[in-house]
């Protein structure tokens, strides 16, 4: 039953991706002017006598611009034109160092916070002040204090990703079930132990949850970041070619932006499924 | 002056500080009872009169107002290994089998087992329940009973001086409850483990105790009789009504949770048969009538 359904499921998001591609394809067909009894001359002096291409790019070459990215994705002729793979790996080690700085701060930080109610109070505050904060409005002060663009975009995604991990972690902490803590207690358990064997194997999944949701925001915020900082990256690939005016370029990058994003979400759901538990 | 006893209450009082613009409230107080060694006692009473604050003290998990909890000589003033507690929940950790559940508390216990005499001891007490064929299951493969049963075999597990139970049985239905008393009663007798359990079922009680502790209702709740089971041991779920003072003692029981402290059983038994065990509690028990 629920294999039929997941294959109903694909083949009706099949035929929606044809009837969207046939869609695009139509509207991006070359035209006629209709000259009507305008003078012929006159016509071919504005170039309006021959068929006119879509200023738009086709179904077709979007795909001769996938083809031409992935066949070769690590070439590196130059700073301004380097392979979509080096791009990327460029913008995921970013994402990946600026995450893992953030939880390497954020959940011992949500570890202190859930389990001192006076922690939670001396630092909700600011937590709660921090947190809506753009990320990218700390760009020009990290830029200045930091003096390089690259470490400046890190900085970035560690300031996105530090507050989802740490609310999650507090409240998953604090929310650890008194039977299970009381439980330590009349096993004399050390505190070290009690931390490691009870307490984050029953709020791993929340901390999951709140890394999921953070590496979600820091895949959103880095493709603006290197818009804004440029040299490398898949953001400032974007750029680079909305310069180029090349749009199939940029159509072809939201495309691979979309496919990284959700490998990155799958990953983080996959790892929250393994430190899942069903409770009873 | 005779020794003292394994445990001993004495003038046990909670009070739940005020809120706002209330006044405390005063769960019991002046609770005082003994356990032997060896000996298994139940608690009961209604909701409401801090059965379970009584067991959480016992066991070190919350503090007295007032009064004090000696284990051989020794004030109780925090949780122990020498204490093993059987939760109403199970509070069995989800992401852990049950060989994982008991091993945790078998090597917090005995901290310089090798790896394979953590294994033996966690074996041997799964076993014990009857939860062998179970061993490496997540709780939620488990039945309630099944669960409930490796609570106990991990309170067990530890080899406690004493085992306390709150209500271990009470989320269970009534055929799984029969099966699991069963087996407590019978492991209880084997290894001669001091137990002390809260109940609200009078017939567990009877089965399973040598001593019952009848609580009258809080606040201001106090233990109104220690009454011995005239059943002789050893009892069994099949045969105890059929014992001459099964009816007596249990209509005594059920009067007392219905109408209140009457006259203590001791004194009723007039007829000449003897209380089951020689001595007869220590201080006279306290009458309280009911607000």
């Amino acid at each position: 039953m629920s294999q039929s359904l997941r294959l109903r499921g694909g083949i009706v998001s099949i035929l929606l991706l044809l009837a969207f591609i046939g869609a695009w394809w139509g509207a991006t067909l070359p035209t006629q002017v209709d000259l009507g009894d305008m003078d012929p001359d006159y016509a071919a002096m504005m170039g309006l006598d021959t068929v006119q291409e879509s200023d738009i790019p086709t179904p077709g070459d979007i795909g001769s611009a996938i083809w031409t990215h992935l066949s070769d994705p690590f070439y590196v002729s130059g700073s301004n034109d380097m392979g979509i793979g080096i791009q990327l790996a460029h913008s995921l080690w970013r994402v990946l160092a600026g995450f893992a700085l953030a939880a390497l701060v954020a959940v011992p930080l949500g570890f202190l916070i859930g389990m001192s109610p006076l922690m939670h109070k001396a630092l909700d505050p600011y937590i709660q002040i921090l947190k809506p904060i753009s990320p990218l409005a700390w760009m020009p002060l990290a830029l200045y204090i930091i003096q390089d663009a690259s470490i400046s975009s890190i900085f970035v995604i560690f300031i996105c990703s530090i507050w989802p991990m740490m609310v999650n972690t507090a409240y998953g902490v604090a929310s650890v079930r008194d039977d299970w803590l009381a439980v330590a207690k009349t096993l004399e358990v050390s505190p070290i132990k009690k931390a490691f064997k009870v307490i984050l194997p029953a709020a791993a999944p929340t901390i999951l949850t709140g890394m999921r949701i953070s590496m979600g925001i820091a895949w959103l915020v880095i493709v603006a970041a290197e818009m804004l900082v440029g040299g490398t990256g898949i953001g400032y690939f974007i750029w680079n070619e909305w310069n180029n005016l090349d749009l199939a370029n940029v159509i072809f990058a939201i495309l691979l932006i979309g496919v990284v994003g959700m490998i990155l979400d799958m990953i983080f759901g996959l790892l929250g499924k393994a430190v899942s538990y069903k409770e009873v | 002056m005779t020794t003292p006893a394994f445990i001993q209450v004495d003038g046990l009082e909670k009070t739940f500080p005020a809120p706002m613009g209330q006044e405390p409230v005063t769960v019991f107080q002046n609770l005082d009872f003994e356990i032997e060694k060896g000996e298994f006692v139940c608690l009961i009473g209604h909701s409401g009169c801090g059965k379970s604050t009584i067991l959480n003290i016992l066991a070190g998990l919350d503090a007295a107002t007032d009064g004090y909890v000696f284990m051989e000589n020794k004030e109780v003033t925090g949780p122990g290994l020498d204490r093993g507690v059987v939760f109403q929940g199970h509070a069995l950790m989800p992401w852990l089998t049950v060989r994982e559940n008991v091993a945790f508390a078998v090597k917090s216990r005995f901290k310089r087992h090798s790896k394979d005499e953590v294994n033996a001891q966690v074996e041997k007490y799964v076993d014990m329940v009857g939860l062998t064929p179970a061993i490496d299951k997540k709780p939620h493969q488990l039945s309630g009973g099944m669960r409930q049963r490796v609570g106990i075999a991990r309170a067990f597990a530890i080899e406690p001086k004493m085992l306390l139970m709150d209500e271990p049985f009470g989320a269970l239905d009534a055929l799984t409850r029969g099966v699991i008393q069963d087996e407590l009663l019978a492991i209880c007798q084997a290894t001669n483990q001091t137990v002390f359990m809260i109940t609200h079922d009078v017939d567990e009680a009877i089965l399973l105790a040598d001593k019952i502790l009848l609580m009258t209702n809080g606040p201001f709740a106090e233990v109104a009789e220690c009454a011995y089971n005239p059943l002789k041991k050893p009892r069994s779920r099949q045969e105890m009504h059929h014992d001459e003072h099964y009816y007596p003692f249990r209509n005594h029981l059920m009067d007392f949770l219905v109408n209140g402290p009457s006259t203590p059983y001791a004194d009723k038994a007039s007829d000449g048969t003897p209380p089951a065990m020689e001595e007869a509690p220590r201080s006279g028990p306290r009458r309280v009538v009911n607000a």
